[in-house]
């Protein structure tokens, strides 16, 4: 799914068109009578397009811009410079037209009502997106089984854990069969299981729906499931945008072998490796050459009790970024 | 529309969850309302008529204005409204993404709210009162129904009051001391505390004619039978009540484009 994935080109209109979007804020700072304003650009001269059907997750480190960007995508800001087109409207202007068309879950936010069983939320979407009685029906019954809602669709949302508040949530967000879902960190404080579980029916909904997705996370394990594509924002600028394995091409970093010796001992010295760190009897060899050849070196040289090769993860590859990046500008002082 | 009855239906029941909460509310208005009218029944004791009214006016306008507490929720001196709540912390960005406007959603909720609130607390409260004092009640069905659109005008207004004070978040980023003033003054400019009859006239008839004392003054005197209502009866103060209800809904309405055009949602 990842390795050799390839951007789809599906030849409609794009759904997200972003030209040259900006935003700035203005912060007040200092003590009461002192006060002085600063304007910060939070996002500058964004440009990209999303085309129907594609997973892009959009990466960064916190203050980056993320947030910003979604909320201007989904109408809830309004850009200072540039212009955004989203399902062929224009997001700031046509905010509650757009909300027909597009789900959107903020993973530490809720839509449900927090009082009220879960299946109450739920059952006012109907109402909300003017669905069907019979269609809306035919999904809840779909997203029940596949997110498997059922054991708690008659609990009040607040006695819901995390992971349950957050099928729910999805699910209040793709009853109306948007076309775009947008997700702001949804995997945000789960359990392995639950992660799993909302990834795994994210990759279906995309390829029996089409639905496009657009998904910001800290958690490369979603990006590494799901995204073709790759964004990543940082200083509120696109460092990168591409498919996944280019970015991992784009800043290269060594695999690492793990090895765990029958005793601690002095620092493994063999060719193709350089060892990085000891602790006790655990070694990190930074690879430069043929794991195999490697491996077969130290196994002959010293007593292994345990080996294990690490590639090198996406948090990595992405820091590497961040390190590369301007450092913080401002718009002007004053 | 029918999201708006379902969302309505919705605030009803979210507040029925909470009964036990109910019955404490029931015992603490009535115990309120008894001490303050006792202390009305004090006043006129010792002058039986002060401008227009009597003991009875004043103890049946303590207990419409108890009555009404749940309605309006003029004594709010914290955000009894959960949009300020979700301003403050940036939650209101979930209730922007929904393809309704914000304050014809709140205000359904809030009617829901509003509705349960007049059933199970405030007319047991208003009971009480016609239990435990000598208390008017309406004569006949016309009364009663001139009355009971004088409430859901008191609704109106509370809410679109509390709309206003929450939407004050988006400026202020945080809305509590707009409440805090409410709470403080709300209550006496309304004629809750006391009626505004025992004012000076004239600042009594100039509070008279505004929003607050829609919620709780104008509600009881028409109730009473009044006949010097700005306008002139109850049809004069049923009219006062809509004006400011279509004013302040108004006011509600430019406010949240404005808001939601130059504010900044926060929290990342």
């Amino acid at each position: 799914m990842t390795s050799n994935a390839i951007i789809r080109t599906d030849p409609g209109e794009p759904i997200i068109e972003v030209v040259d979007l900006g935003r700035d804020f203005v912060l007040s700072e200092g003590p009461f009578l002192r006060r002085t304003r600063r304007t910060v650009t939070a996002v500058r001269d964004l440009t990209f397009t999303v085309r129907p059907g594609e997973i892009v997750g959009c990466l960064g480190p916190n203050g980056a811009g993320k947030s910003s960007t979604m909320k201007m995508l989904t109408g809830i800001l309004t850009p200072t410079s540039g212009r955004a087109r989203v399902a062929g409207m224009e997001p700031a202007r046509q905010r509650t037209r757009l909300a027909r068309e597009i789900g959107v879950v903020f993973g530490q936010r809720t839509t449900l009502w927090w009082d009220l069983p879960l299946r109450d939320s739920l059952a006012l979407t109907r109402h909300l997106y003017r669905v069907p009685g019979r269609a809306h029906a035919e999904r809840l019954a779909e997203l029940t089984e596949l997110l498997e809602l059922g054991p708690f669709l008659d609990t009040p949302v607040r006695q819901l854990s995390l992971g349950q508040r957050m099928r729910g949530d999805i699910t209040a967000a793709l009853l109306h069969a948007p076309r775009l879902l947008v997700l702001d960190e949804p995997t945000i404080g789960l359990d392995v299981v639950s992660k799993s579980t909302i990834r795994d029916f994210l990759l279906r909904t995309n390829s029996e729906r089409g639905t496009t997705i657009l998904i910001t996370t800290h958690d490369l394990g979603d990006v590494e499931r799901l995204c073709e594509r790759v964004m990543v924002i940082d200083h509120g600028r696109l460092v990168f945008d591409g498919a996944l394995p280019r970015l991992r091409a784009a800043v290269p970093t060594p695999r690492m072998l793990v090895v765990d010796l029958a005793s601690a001992s002095g620092e493994i010295e063999v060719t193709g490796a350089r060892t990085v760190r000891v602790e006790g009897p655990r070694q990190w060899l930074e690879l430069r050459d043929n794991p195999a050849r490697v491996i077969a070196e130290v196994t002959r040289e010293h007593e292994v009790v345990d080996l294990t090769l690490r590639e090198p993860d996406i948090e990595a590859v992405v820091s590497s970024l961040y390190r590369g990046a301007d450092p913080v500008e401002e718009a002007g002082s004053r | 529309m029918r999201v708006h009855f379902a969302v309505y239906a919705r605030g009803l029941r979210r507040h029925s969850t909470y009964r036990a909460a109910t019955v404490a509310g029931v015992l603490t208005n009535s115990v309120f309302g008894a001490i303050n009218a006792m202390v009305l029944l004090a006043v006129f004791a010792a002058r039986p008529r002060i401008n227009g009214y009597d003991a009875t006016d004043a103890v049946t306008q303590v207990f419409v204005g108890q009555m009404l507490i749940t309605v309006t929720m003029i004594i709010s001196i914290a955000p009894s409204l959960d949009l300020a709540e979700r301003i403050r912390t940036g939650e209101i960005a979930s209730d922007l993404l929904r393809p309704v406007s914000l304050q014809g959603w709140w205000l359904a909720q809030d009617l829901g709210r509003a509705t349960f609130g007049l059933v199970f607390r405030g007319l047991p409260t208003f009971l009480v009162g016609v239990v435990l004092f000598d208390v008017v009640i309406p004569d006949g069905v016309g009364r009663s129904l001139v009355f009971l659109a004088s409430v859901f005008l008191a609704a109106l207004i509370g809410f679109a009051l509390r709309y206003l004070y929450s939407l004050c978040g988006f400026w202020m980023l945080d809305s509590r001391g707009v409440w805090a003033i409410n709470g403080l003054v709300g209550p006496v400019i309304a004629g809750m505390l006391l009626p505004l009859a025992l004012f000076p006239p004239t600042i009594g008839d100039m509070l008279r004619l505004l929003p607050w004392a829609c919620m709780v003054q104008i509600p009881a005197e028409i109730l009473l039978g009044k006949d010097d209502l700005p306008g002139g009866g109850a049809l004069g103060g049923l009219a006062l009540q809509g004006l400011w209800a279509a004013v302040l809904l108004g006011a509600g309405t430019y406010l949240t484009s404005v808001a939601t055009r130059r504010a900044v949602i926060q929290g990342g």
